[in-house]
C-alpha cells in the first residue's frame, strides 16, 4: 500500500481543505483570540509595560504568533475528533489505502491553517503598526521556526483528537498551551518576574522560541535562542509523535 | 408488537421445554456448511407449507456454490473481549458467495465486534477469520481490497456534497474516471437531484443510500452493512432494502447486522443469530421457524414470525418456563 502514500495523502488533504474553505469561520474564530490580545496589550495595557523596545506591537507579536497556532491547533483536534466519531475515519481505515495517509492528510491540513491564521494576524500587526527590516532570510528562518512549532503541537493535538470522548475534550487540551505564552518573555520581559516564575519562564520552550523570533524581526544576533528553540520544537515533535502513533496504533488495530 | 409478542407467548406455551431442546441440539450441532441431507428435509418442508419457494431455490443454489468456490466469508472459532469483558466467545459461521447473510443479536450482542474484526479494523483475540479467500490478520491489506464497509453510522462527509463524497472514495480506491462512476451511482441511488448539495442538508434516508453508493465503488466482492437502517423511517428502510436487495442480485456477498427483525426476514438467505457471545442459532429462515412446533391448533393463524422465534430461543434470563406458561395458561382457560 506504501505506493499509494502521497497519493492518498493529497487526495485526503483535498478533503480537508475543502472543509477549511467552505467553514472559513473557524480559521476567522481562531484568530479572534490572538488579535483581540495583541489589541488588549498594545492599546490597553502596553502604555504600562516597559518591554524596552521602541513599538511594544513589534515586541509582542511573536507571543501572538505562537498563542494563534496554540489555539488553531485545537480545530486540528476538532477535525480530527469529528472523523473518529463520524465513522468516516473507520471508513478510510477498512478501505485499501495506505493507511497512516489519513493522520498525515490531517496533520498537513492543520498546518495549511495555522500558516493562512497566521498570515491574518501578521496583516492585523502590520496593521496596528508592526515593523520589520528582517530580510528574505530572516524571514524565512521565522517561518521555518513557525512551521516547525506548528507540527510540534499538531502532533501533541493528534493525541487528543484520537482518544477524547467529547468534542470539548478534544479541544479543551489546547488552553495550558495558550496561556503558556503569559509566563514568558512574550509579553513581559523575564527579569521582571520574581525568582521561581523567572526560572520557570526563562526555561520554558515558548521563551525561546519567542526570543529567537524578535531577534529575526529586530535583526539582532539571534545567539543560542535559535538553537534552544530548535531544539525545543524537535524534542516536541518527536516525543508527541511517538505518543500519537502508539494512540494512533491501538485506534486501529 | 408486544401484544404480538405476548400471543406468541401463548401460542408457544407448554412447548417451551420441547423447543429448548431442540434449540440446544440445534446449538451442539456444527453449522459450518450445508448438510448434504438438508435440501430433501427443506423440499419436504416446501411441499408442506408451500411457500417461500424463491428463497429456498436460491439457497439450494448456493449449497452447490458454496462446495465450488468456498464461502466468501469463513469464522471459525473467534473470540474477543474488551478487557474482562468476553464480546465474542467462539463465533462459527460461514456466508456463501452471493449471498445475504443476517446477523441478528440484541444491542451488545457483539455483532459490530464480528464485523469490525472482519473489516481489518480490529485484531481477534483468537479464532480465524477470512474473507474472500484471504485471513483477516495475515492478509488485512488483500482483504480491504475486497471488501467495503458501511458502518453502524452513515460515514460520509458531511460539509461535502454527495457528489464529492462519490468522487473522493472513488479516488482513494483508485478506479479510474471517478466522475462517470460518481454519476451512474447518484443515478442508481436517485440522488442526482442532491448531487451538488452539502450531505448535511440530506435526509436520514438519502445519508444511507449516499452511505451504500460509496461502499460500492471499486465492485468489492464482500459488503459489510452494520445496522443498515437503524434510524430510518419505515420509508428510507423500504429504499434501502431494494438497494441491499440489487446488490445480492449483482453477486455482491452481503453480510449484514440488525436487531430488526423483520429486515432480516425481508432480505437474508441465512440468518445467524448471536447471543451470549456464540451463534446460538443459523439457517435460513424457514429452518428457524421449523425450531418452533408447528402450528397444530387451529384457532392459531399465525404463523411463527421470526420475531418469536427470536425471542423464544434468545429468551429473558429467569423468565423462562413460569413467566411463559402462564399467558399460555391463561389463554387455555380461555378456552
Amino acid at each position: 500500500m506504501r505506493k499509494h502514500f502521497f497519493g492518498d495523502t493529497a487526495v485526503l488533504l483535498g478533503r480537508s481543505l475543502r472543509h477549511i474553505t467552505r467553514s472559513l469561520d473557524t480559521i476567522i474564530t481562531t484568530t479572534i483570540m490572538p488579535i483581540a490580545f495583541m489589541l488588549l496589550f498594545v492599546y490597553v495595557f502596553g502604555g504600562a509595560i516597559n518591554s524596552g523596545s521602541d513599538s511594544y506591537v513589534t515586541y509582542l507579536l511573536p507571543g501572538i504568533l505562537i498563542i494563534t497556532i496554540a489555539s488553531g491547533i485545537s480545530y486540528t483536534a476538532f477535525r480530527l475528533f469529528l472523523d473518529m466519531k463520524s465513522g468516516i475515519f473507520e471508513r478510510f481505515q477498512s478501505m485499501p489505502i495506505a493507511r497512516s495517509s489519513v493522520l498525515w492528510a490531517h496533520v498537513l491540513t492543520s498546518l495549511v491553517a495555522n500558516l493562512i491564521s497566521l498570515a491574518v494576524v501578521v496583516l492585523v500587526a502590520l496593521v496596528m503598526g508592526f515593523r520589520s527590516g528582517a530580510g528574505v532570510l530572516a524571514w524565512l528562518a521565522v517561518a521555518g521556526i513557525l512551521i516547525l512549532f506548528t507540527l510540534a503541537l499538531t502532533w501533541i493535538a493528534v493525541i487528543p483528537g484520537l482518544s477524547a470522548k467529547s468534542a470539548d475534550g478534544a479541544s479543551a487540551f489546547a488552553y495550558p498551551l495558550i496561556i503558556l505564552p503569559f509566563v514568558s518573555s512574550a509579553f513581559v520581559p523575564t527579569h521582571t518576574m520574581p525568582g521561581p516564575v523567572r526560572a520557570f519562564a526563562e526555561h520554558q520552550p515558548v521563551t525561546s522560541v519567542v526570543n529567537a523570533i524578535r531577534d529575526l524581526f529586530t535583526q539582532q544576533p539571534v545567539g543560542t535562542d535559535i538553537w534552544i528553540a530548535l531544539a525545543w520544537c524537535v524534542g516536541i515533535l518527536i516525543v508527541a509523535y511517538i505518543f500519537a502513533m502508539v494512540i494512533y496504533r491501538r485506534r486501529i488495530s | 408488537m408486544i401484544a404480538s409478542r405476548y400471543t406468541s407467548y401463548a401460542y408457544i406455551g407448554n412447548k417451551v421445554l420441547e423447543m429448548t431442546t431442540k434449540v440446544a441440539q440445534l446449538a451442539v450441532r456444527p453449522r459450518t456448511t450445508p448438510e448434504p441431507g438438508a435440501g430433501t428435509a427443506e423440499q419436504r418442508h416446501r411441499s408442506r407449507r408451500g411457500q417461500r419457494t424463491v428463497m429456498k431455490v436460491r439457497t439450494d443454489m448456493q449449497t452447490t456454490a458454496n462446495r465450488v468456490q468456498g464461502p466468501a466469508i469463513h469464522v471459525k472459532g473467534l473470540e474477543k473481549s474488551y478487557k474482562k469483558l468476553e464480546v465474542l466467545r467462539g463465533v462459527d459461521f460461514d456466508v456463501a458467495r452471493g449471498s445475504i447473510f443476517a446477523l441478528l443479536g440484541s444491542n451488545g450482542a457483539g455483532k459490530t465486534t464480528v464485523v469490525k474484526i472482519l473489516s481489518t479494523l480490529l485484531k481477534a483475540d483468537a479464532g480465524t477469520a477470512s474473507v474472500d479467500g484471504f485471513d483477516v490478520a495475515t492478509h488485512a491489506a488483500a482483504v480491504r481490497e475486497s471488501i467495503s464497509l458501511t458502518g453502524q453510522f452513515a460515514a460520509v462527509d458531511e460539509i461535502l456534497s454527495g457528489r464529492e463524497n462519490l468522487v473522493l472514495v472513488a479516488q482513494l480506491r483508485h478506479v479510474r474516471y471517478p466522475g462517470t462512476i460518481a454519476e451512474d451511482l447518484l443515478d442508481r441511488f436517485s440522488l442526482t437531484d442532491a448531487a451538488a448539495r452539502k450531505v448535511s442538508t440530506y435526509s436520514g434516508g438519502m445519508r444511507r443510500r449516499l452511505d451504500i453508493a460509496m461502499s460500492l465503488i471499486g465492485n468489492p466482492q464482500v459488503i459489510f452493512l452494520d445496522e443498515p437502517t437503524a434510524g430510518l423511517d419505515p420509508q428510507a428502510r423500504i429504499e434501502v432494502w431494494r438497494a441491499v436487495k440489487e446488490l445480492a442480485e449483482h453477486g455482491t456477498t452481503v453480510l449484514l447486522t440488525t436487531q430488526y427483525l423483520d429486515e432480516a426476514e425481508q432480505l437474508a438467505d441465512r440468518i445467524a443469530i448471536l447471543h451470549d457471545g456464540r451463534i446460538i442459532v443459523n439457517g435460513t429462515l424457514t429452518e428457524l421457524q421449523q425450531l418452533l412446533p408447528p402450528a397444530k391448533v387451529e384457532y392459531v393463524e399465525k404463523q411463527p414470525t421470526l420475531e418469536d422465534v427470536f425471542l423464544a430461543i434468545v429468551g429473558d434470563d429467569g423468565l423462562d418456563g413460569d413467566a411463559r406458561s402462564d399467558p399460555a395458561s391463561a389463554r387455555t382457560t380461555k378456552e
